[in-house]
């Protein structure tokens, strides 16, 4: 963007020919707050018309070629100045030349790569833009438009539980257990803690979401850690042959996926942190990584009928059998 | 493979505790009471001991009931074995009130009342948090300090 004192003598923005059905997904800015963006997929094809309003329809616009670029970049937060670019593709509009009046020019950019998710973290930046540039002698006239891109994947094949017994030698052993390994960025971690041997005085028990930003390669690695949640799932002092259930829904919280080596530049990891707090404050934990991933939206039933089906699965009584003829009736009806 | 529209969230299956587990006496049992201050020697040679009585069901410690007679420095003394030995922050002993032994004081100095009570609870909250910590529990110096009934300076540190 280059901006003079006296002004530009034109303005150049960009617009995709599917703005009204195409759905926006809200994206984190770098200061912190939400903002909505066109959502695209790999493989999706960008296209649009690229706008050059001149601000004095008289005045004529020499320039030395117009051109749109697709980018997708990493920026490192230290090392500005070298942004990675993975996927640049460039369209050439118009041949260097003038303009006497508003022009409207059309672009595709077809089937486009689009292999990472956007991301935006502590230290580091993954970011799909369109630049639409007016290239001229002294300073250009460029635009930048910002899109999403959401990573998606199906439900893995291989999906094992976590179960592990851990502890401190005669005085604490614990038993804990996760349903799956790898969730998606929806579902609900179901588990338990069995306590095989309890020698110290437990006050409670909470299991915390931690998210590990790694950017850097080899001696200069960084890990940028974040607690994304904490969630107290016992209350007071367990004793041998107890068992706590937990069950705690992702939803809830602002997670991405499980996104590793990303181009040889970061990663982004995420691991569940389970902690026991002594009566004196003292604390005993486990940390066990998890992956997340991204699941496609699915075309939703009537929110009745999938209620229908939960309750008849866990318990089968005659009320939920009616609630789901009903359901029936009024979807079909 | 169909997707299950709403997530299972059941329970995963355990075993049923067994009901001596469930309404039996807890294994973490330990309480460590600091009591009974008694003024011992004289002139200005007079020092407070305390009664130190544990009690515990921790296999850990060789005594299920034991009592020790205590002064301040061998609280010192316990708090510096840990420190140098273990790997543990340990927690702050009650203050060491030089002032109170200086000499013209209008009250009773280091045999005030109200200064014994104060240290007397310091103290035990002390060798109550410092007893329950996994890691202390391994020093042989805590076992000596809370078990045997006089504390051997020259003893050889270790492990439990």
């Amino acid at each position: 963007m280059s901006f003079f004192s006296f002004g530009q003598s034109a303005e150049i923005d960009v617009v995709l020919n599917d703005a009204e059905t195409r759905k926006k997904a809200e994206h984190k800015t770098e200061d912190g707050k939400k903002d909505k963006y066109f959502l695209f997929y790999d493989g999706e094809t960008v296209s649009g018309k690229v706008n050059v309003t001149l601000k004095n329809p008289g005045k004529r616009l020499e320039h030395h070629g117009i051109k749109i670029e697709f980018v997708g970049q990493i920026e490192l937060y230290y090392d500005r100045g070298n942004h990675h670019e993975f996927v640049s593709l460039v369209k050439d509009l118009a041949r260097p030349g003038e303009i006497t009046q508003s022009q409207t020019y059309d672009f595709e950019f077809t089937h486009v790569e689009k292999p990472y998710e956007s991301y935006t973290g502590q230290n580091v930046k993954l970011r799909y833009f369109l630049r639409a540039t007016v290239i001229r002698r002294l300073n250009d006239i460029t635009k930048e438009m910002d899109i999403v891109v959401h990573t998606l994947s199906t439900y893995p094949e291989l999906n094992s539980s976590i179960k592990m017994e851990v502890g401190i030698e005669d005085c604490l052993h614990i038993e804990f257990e996760y349903n799956k390994s790898k969730y998606h960025l929806k579902d609900v971690i179901v588990g338990k803690i069995y306590f095989l041997l309890v020698r110290i005085k437990i006050k409670h028990m909470e299991i915390d979401i931690i998210k590990r930003e790694t950017t850097g390669t080899g001696p200069s690695v960084y890990h940028e850690n974040d607690t994304i949640a904490k969630y107290e799932i016992m209350d007071g002092a367990p004793v041998r042959g107890e068992s706590i259930p937990i069950r705690l829904f992702l939803a809830g919280y602002d997670l991405t996926p499980t996104m590793r080596d990303i181009n040889k530049k970061f990663s982004v990891r995420y691991y569940l942190n389970l902690v026991l707090i002594d009566e004196e404050e003292r604390r005993y934990f486990k940390q066990q990584e998890i992956t997340l991933w991204r699941k496609g939206d699915v075309v939703r039933k009537s929110m009745s009928h999938q209620a229908a089906i939960a309750s008849q699965r866990f318990e089968g009584s005659a009320a939920s059998e009616s609630a789901l003829e009903q359901a029936a009736k009024e979807e079909s009806g | 493979m169909t997707d299950p529209v709403v997530a299972d969230t059941r329970r995963l299956n355990s075993k049923p505790q067994d009901l001596t587990d469930a309404y039996g006496p807890p294994s973490n049992f330990l309480e460590i009471d600091v009591y009974d201050p008694q003024i011992v020697g004289v002139g200005r040679n007079r020092y407070t001991t305390y009664e130190v009585r544990m009690r515990t069901n921790l296999p850990i410690f060789k005594l299920k009931d034991s009592c020790v007679r205590r002064r301040y420095s061998d609280f010192e003394w316990l708090k510096n074995e840990l420190e140098r030995d273990s790997k543990i922050v340990v927690p702050p002993l009650p203050g060491k009130a030089l002032k109170r032994q200086l000499p013209f004081r209008s009250d009773e100095g280091l045999f005030e009342e109200s200064f014994i009570e104060e240290r007397r609870s310091g103290l035990e909250q002390f060798i109550n948090r410092i007893a329950g910590h996994p890691l202390a529990q391994n020093e042989r110096c805590l076992h000596m300090f809370l078990q045997e009934e006089t504390i051997d300076r020259n003893y050889i540190p270790g492990k439990v």
